[in-house]
């Protein structure tokens, strides 16, 4: 069965926790990384390593680039 | 000595070693006897023929928040917690940035990062690094996550000489506030180094000791049956001013860090120079600076760390540059060498044993070693006398460098 949107969002909430400290429960799926969580680029690497350790998707620079919101990566590992 | 030069004291002080998280405990400990060395248990340990260590007593992941500590190498979070414990301990000065300085080395660096991130980039593959790898190895790290974390401008550096690192952190750091490039310095040294690979280096070195049927007994400088060092890890800092500084913003004084010499011995790589004619240079530089003689100095916390080379070499050379009568202790006898972070706490324990006028004795001497002449301290602490008195702690490294700090009663 598929990981539902729900799943995939606790999980990255969960990442993001770890690597930042931001509550998990602050991150929901219209955040912007800069804007709202304050999340500086390396940390978005990291970020990144991490998910795709949890969920096996690879997740280009080029690409990175443009996760601008929690919404844009839960899309991006969906798809 | 010019009567008008910048005189720099000890306002704080910090460390994490093998036997307490912070001063106090540490202090207490060593007060106390109790060796911080025990036998690991980690998954490399039958590849090596050293089976102990004296491991941080408090882990400074649970010291440090979770995001922090996972972009620090150990090095790096042992150092952060000391410099934090020592910056308070000094009533966090409000000093300008561009007037507080930091000096902070390890011997090694961030050799556990560099080995596992070197594990993940072959079985995984470049981009599974962490992008803080870097930070996390480089041996300026410790040094550099002290001054972004204290806001510190006037210049940060990592002095790296193998075990004497520490040390010439604090004698760089007191020069830094002499030269008038600074008012306010954290120094000391940092390190984390109990890796397969370090205890299998230098074991083939043949510098460790294999007494792996008595772990807590294996430190034993000047004991006849000692067979090498033990290795711990830690960190030990301390917060300098100029004093003019300190008195103006009201700070306590623990003591001043007088003097500081250094030589190299231009010899051998590893081994100590025989005659002792580099550790004595760094000795009478020292005692120069700082404007005492050797009758001032009454306590001498050594670099003895339980080899059978250096141990007496050092006390011979102490007879020499200082005299017989200081009461000279080894704390390595309990805490294991912390290589660069050696001379961070031991300049700490210096200091400690003037403020508190004792000297923790030297544990497991139990067959004193010929052709010693100072008054080791061992069996039982010893008292200093009151007074102005000076303490000393020395520092030698690979390579042949040599440190000599000396520090007065304020």
């Amino acid at each position: 069965m598929a990981a539902t949107e729900q799943d995939i969002l606790e999980s990255v909430s969960k990442i993001i926790n770890e690597i930042t400290g931001i509550p998990a429960s602050e991150v929901t799926p219209e955040k912007s990384f800069v804007d709202d969580l304050d999340i500086d680029s390396l940390s978005m690497v990291e970020i990144a390593v991490a998910a795709q350790d949890e969920f096996g998707v690879e997740i280009p620079d080029d690409q990175l680039k443009n996760l601008k919101t929690v919404k844009d990566v839960l899309n991006f590992i969906q798809n | 000595m010019s009567a008008n030069r910048v005189r720099v004291v000890v306002t704080g002080l910090g460390a994490t070693t093998p036997v307490g998280g912070d001063v106090t405990s540490t202090w207490t400990a060593l007060l106390a006897g109790q060796s911080g060395v025990e036998t690991l248990t980690t998954d490399w340990i039958d590849t090596v023929p050293v089976k102990f260590a004296g491991t941080a007593a408090v882990d400074p992941t649970e010291v440090l928040p979770a995001p922090e500590a996972r972009r620090l190498d150990r090095s790096e979070q042992l150092a952060l917690v000391a410099a934090r414990e020592a910056w308070q301990d000094a009533g966090a000065p409000e000093v300008a940035p561009e007037r507080l300085g930091v000096v902070v080395s390890s011997g090694i660096g961030g050799i556990s990062t560099t080995l596992s991130a070197y594990d993940t980039y072959r079985q995984r593959g470049w981009n599974r690094l962490s992008p803080f790898t870097v930070p996390m190895l480089m041996p300026n790290g410790p040094a550099a996550w002290i001054g972004i974390d204290l806001g510190a401008q006037a210049g940060v550096h990592a002095t790296v000489s193998a075990c004497a690192s520490g040390a010439e952190a604090i004698g760089h750091a007191m020069d830094m506030i002499r030269s008038g490039r600074a008012d306010v310095v954290v120094a000391g040294g940092t390190e984390a180094a109990i890796h397969g690979l370090n205890m299998a280096a230098f074991a083939a070195a043949r510098a460790m000791s294999k007494r792996n049927e008595d772990p807590q007994g294996a430190s034993r400088p000047w004991d006849r049956g000692r067979d090498g060092f033990v290795l711990g890890e830690g960190a030990g800092i301390v917060v300098l001013e100029s004093e003019e500084y300190a008195r103006a913003r009201g700070a306590r004084i623990y003591a001043y860090a007088a003097g500081v010499g250094f030589s190299a011995d231009a010899h051998h790589i590893t081994q100590p120079e025989p005659e002792g004619r580099g550790i004595i240079m760094a000795m009478t530089q020292a005692l120069n600076d700082a404007d005492v003689s050797g009758l001032d100095v009454k306590h001498l916390n050594a670099h003895a760390t339980s080899t059978p080379a250096g141990d007496v070499v050092e006390v011979q050379a102490v007879a020499k540059a200082i005299g017989t009568h200081p009461l000279v202790t080894s704390t390595k006898s309990m805490t294991g060498h912390l290589l660069g972070g050696a001379g961070g706490i031991e300049s700490v324990f210096t200091i400690k044993a003037l403020q508190d006028r004792i000297v923790p004795a030297t544990i497991n001497i139990d067959d004193l070693d010929d052709g010693i002449e100072v008054d080791l301290v061992h069996g039982s602490n010893r008292a200093l006398p009151d007074g102005d008195i000076a303490a000393v702690n020395n520092s030698f490294g690979f390579g042949g460098h040599n440190a000599t700090v000396v520090f007065k009663s304020a």
